[in-house]
């Protein structure tokens, strides 16, 4: 689950990282009690940051400074309900429904300003967690990874001892920190794994770390993302923390349905038990002309309530033209997916999309009379390519 | 011949009398599995399909001499049901479990190459071993299956099930087909299954399912490349998954622009692996590199 920049620093903050603190508002007069609380002489300045998932926020006019009260109202009435189009958006944007006020950190001091770059994520390759760190801050890892591979670091981390003091040094040192300055980078990042560690984190990056005038190191940004698996076993209640906002309704939904549902763009709606031949339908669907508007997985345990809740979530995607039903019965019978089917006919009255079933596995042959007896109208199929060929066919006749 | 179990191999159930674990113990009691009891805290004492319950694995152990077992204990209980079979002295552990936090297997998986080196592990999240005829530990549908030559990977399930039945008619078999699992930490990965194929004569050729997310297909391609003996086909689902989006299983994502399908599907090919656009073809490939046309 991916939290904002403002519940992130609210949990670093607890576990004693110093971050670059503000206030979240929803509007422009909350924007302006929320500057006056930060600087009460009222001079400023002040930064404004969307509170979006997704990152690059700042090229794409998402981070703004205000320099008076007044700008802050105007620029907060310029960000809130804007579209955001940054490279992890996608095309489509997203809307601004919330900012974040800060004071400025990059005040004036004894000491050179600097940015960093440190992130926490797990190394699959190599099963362990690995450290990244960059003395380029502010700027995409991936802009320097492709560009100076040599400026960054990588320190990979045994998950029973942790961050060890010694790794936090040696990337103190190759950010060139020394003195004051040195000694909070280790303390931040030893307290950041911790951070990381007890919270479940599949991901956390600082981007920037800033080094302040007088070498304090804060975090001026912070991305936070809780794994999945982890959340509702030891994380239940950062889950009224999940922003809706950020999500497409139909999945919403389908997710308080305990569906595996992700809305794609095409216009072939599918259903099908088991991540793997979920993404498979999906690809043969694209592989016979058509795209499929969906990934869903049904799962194991799928009854009949979750399969006509499937349907209803299907049909209410205005881009599907054909469903596709593929179950291959394991767990799950075929025949009590066919009664599945029976019922959501019955809960919805009409399915207006031509329907493809196909129904392979335990069960299929008593799945198949069901079907057969029930007098739908249902396009069988018994092999994968047969049905993703009946779904072009079904497509043809729709667009016809 | 086969890899990692047999006609021999005895299974204890770790969470024997809970519905999915009663359910499967049957399920693989009627496929001829030697399931020798299961493992209950607090239940130690009472039968269960006719077959012992014990309080702890070190007692189930002892009093079955088992060497596999197969776990349904829930998520949060999953990483010490693990590490409980490996100290009780099981070579092969199949865990079942779905939804286990990603550090807890990170943990459990450091401690198992620290500590019991020669345990192998399958899973999390996967629907386990099968050799046809002869053993199954896991949850897939059995009577699918025919015993044969072909050895399979996946860290999916029903789409091995899919492969599984396309083999079968196309009139071949399997030697071993084992789901590895769909989490980003998973006990045995491609690679490790690929070279017991290898090395298991009963095999002739290997199918690879693979799909996006990770780097785990590449990293047996380059094994592959270099070690290779056999035919090997192979499949990666998620050709339409948009980046950034985990699709169902926790490791299926394509994050940072990589572990996206056709660089996966591209560099297997380059390795010398059969690799198929449609997984509709994944049976009659076989058939095509064994020179046995269906």
């Amino acid at each position: 689950m991916k939290l904002h920049e403002y519940q992130a620093k609210d949990l670093l903050k607890q576990q004693g990282i110093p971050v670059a603190e503000g206030h979240v508002i929803t509007s422009p007069d909350q924007a302006i009690a929320a500057a006056r609380a930060i600087d009460p002489t009222g001079k400023g300045p002040w930064v404004l940051k969307a509170q979006i998932h997704a990152g690059g926020r700042g090229k794409a006019g998402g981070v703004k400074l205000a320099k008076s009260i007044d700008e802050v109202q105007t620029l907060a009435s310029q960000m809130l309900g804007m579209k955001l189009i940054t490279p992890q958006t996608g095309p489509q944007g997203k809307i601004v429904h919330k900012l974040y006020i800060t004071g400025d950190a990059f005040y004036p001091g004894p000491a050179p300003i600097r940015e960093f770059y440190i992130s926490l994520t797990l190394d699959r390759a190599m099963g362990r967690d690995v450290l990244i760190a960059s003395a380029e801050g502010g700027v995409e890892i991936e802009e320097v990874a492709a560009t100076r591979p040599d400026a960054i670091l990588k320190l990979h981390i045994n998950p029973l001892m942790g961050l060890m003091p010694y790794q936090a040094r040696q990337v103190a040192y190759k950010l060139g920190l020394s003195g004051e300055a040195f000694k909070n980078a280790v303390d931040f990042l030893v307290k950041l794994y911790k951070a990381y560690d007890s919270l479940d984190a599949s991901l956390l990056e600082i981007n920037p770390m800033l080094k302040t005038s007088d070498d304090k190191i804060i975090a001026l940004d912070a991305k936070l993302e809780i794994e999945d698996n982890a959340l509702p076993i030891r994380h239940k209640s950062l889950e009224d923390w999940r922003d809706i906002q950020e999500e497409d309704p139909l999945e919403t939904e389908a997710r308080e349905a305990n569906l595996s549902y992700v809305k794609l763009d095409g216009n072939v709606g599918c259903m099908v038990n088991g991540a793997g031949l979920a993404m498979a339908t999906m690809d043969i669907i694209k592989l016979a002309g058509g795209w499929p508007a969906n990934f869903l997985d049904v799962g194991g345990g799928a009854n009949v309530e979750r399969i006509a809740k499937a349907f209803q979530i299907l049909l209410k995607d205005p881009g599907v033209k054909v469903i596709l039903i593929n179950i291959f019965g394991g767990i799950v019978q075929c025949d009590r997916v066919a009664h599945g089917i029976l019922q959501a006919y019955q809960l919805i009255g009409h399915i207006p999309a031509p329907m493809v079933v196909r129904l392979q596995g335990t069960n299929a042959d008593v799945a198949a009379q069901i079907l057969r007896d029930s007098g739908l109208p249902l396009i069988p199929a018994v092999e994968l390519w047969e049905a993703a060929q009946k779904v072009q066919e079904a497509l043809q006749r729709v667009n016809a | 011949m086969a890899i990692l179990v047999d006609a021999h191999t005895k299974v204890l159930v770790q969470g024997f009398t809970g519905k999915e674990g009663t359910f499967h113990a049957q399920q693989m009691l009627e496929y001829g599995t030697k399931v020798v009891g299961g493992v209950t805290p607090g239940k130690g004492g009472q039968l269960h399909l006719g077959l012992p319950v014990f309080n702890t694995m070190r007692e189930a152990v002892e009093a079955t001499q088992a060497d596999a077992s197969i776990i349904f204990v829930p998520a949060p209980g999953a990483a010490d049901a693990i590490l409980e079979a490996a100290d009780a002295g099981i070579r092969l552990v199949v865990a079942i479990t779905d939804g286990v936090p990603v550090r807890d297997m990170l943990r459990v998986k450091h401690t198992l190459q620290s500590d019991y080196p020669h345990v192998r592990l399958i899973g999390p999240n996967c629907p386990g071993v099968i050799t046809p005829g002869q053993c199954k530990i896991g949850i897939m549908p059995g009577f699918i299956h025919r015993p044969g030559t072909i050895g399979l990977v996946s860290r999916s399930g029903t789409l091995t099930y899919e492969a599984v039945h396309q083999i079968s008619q196309v009139g071949l078999g399997q030697s071993t087909c084992v789901g590895i699992g769909g989490d980003p930490i998973v006990g045995s990965k491609h690679i490790d299954i690929v070279q017991l194929l290898m090395e298991d004569p009963g095999t002739e050729a290997i199918v690879l399912i693979g799909e996006i997310g990770g780097t785990d297909e590449e990293i047996a391609g380059e094994w592959i490349r270099n070690h290779g003996t056999k035919p090997v086909v192979a499949f990666i689902a998620g050709q339409t998954a948009p980046p950034g989006r985990r699709m169902g299983h926790a490791g299926a994502i394509i994050a940072g622009g990589k572990g996206g399908a056709r660089d996966k599907m591209d560099f297997l090919a380059k390795c010398g692996v059969q690799v198929v656009e449609s997984p509709a073809e994944i049976g009659r490939t076989v058939a095509r590199v064994l020179g046995k046309a269906a």
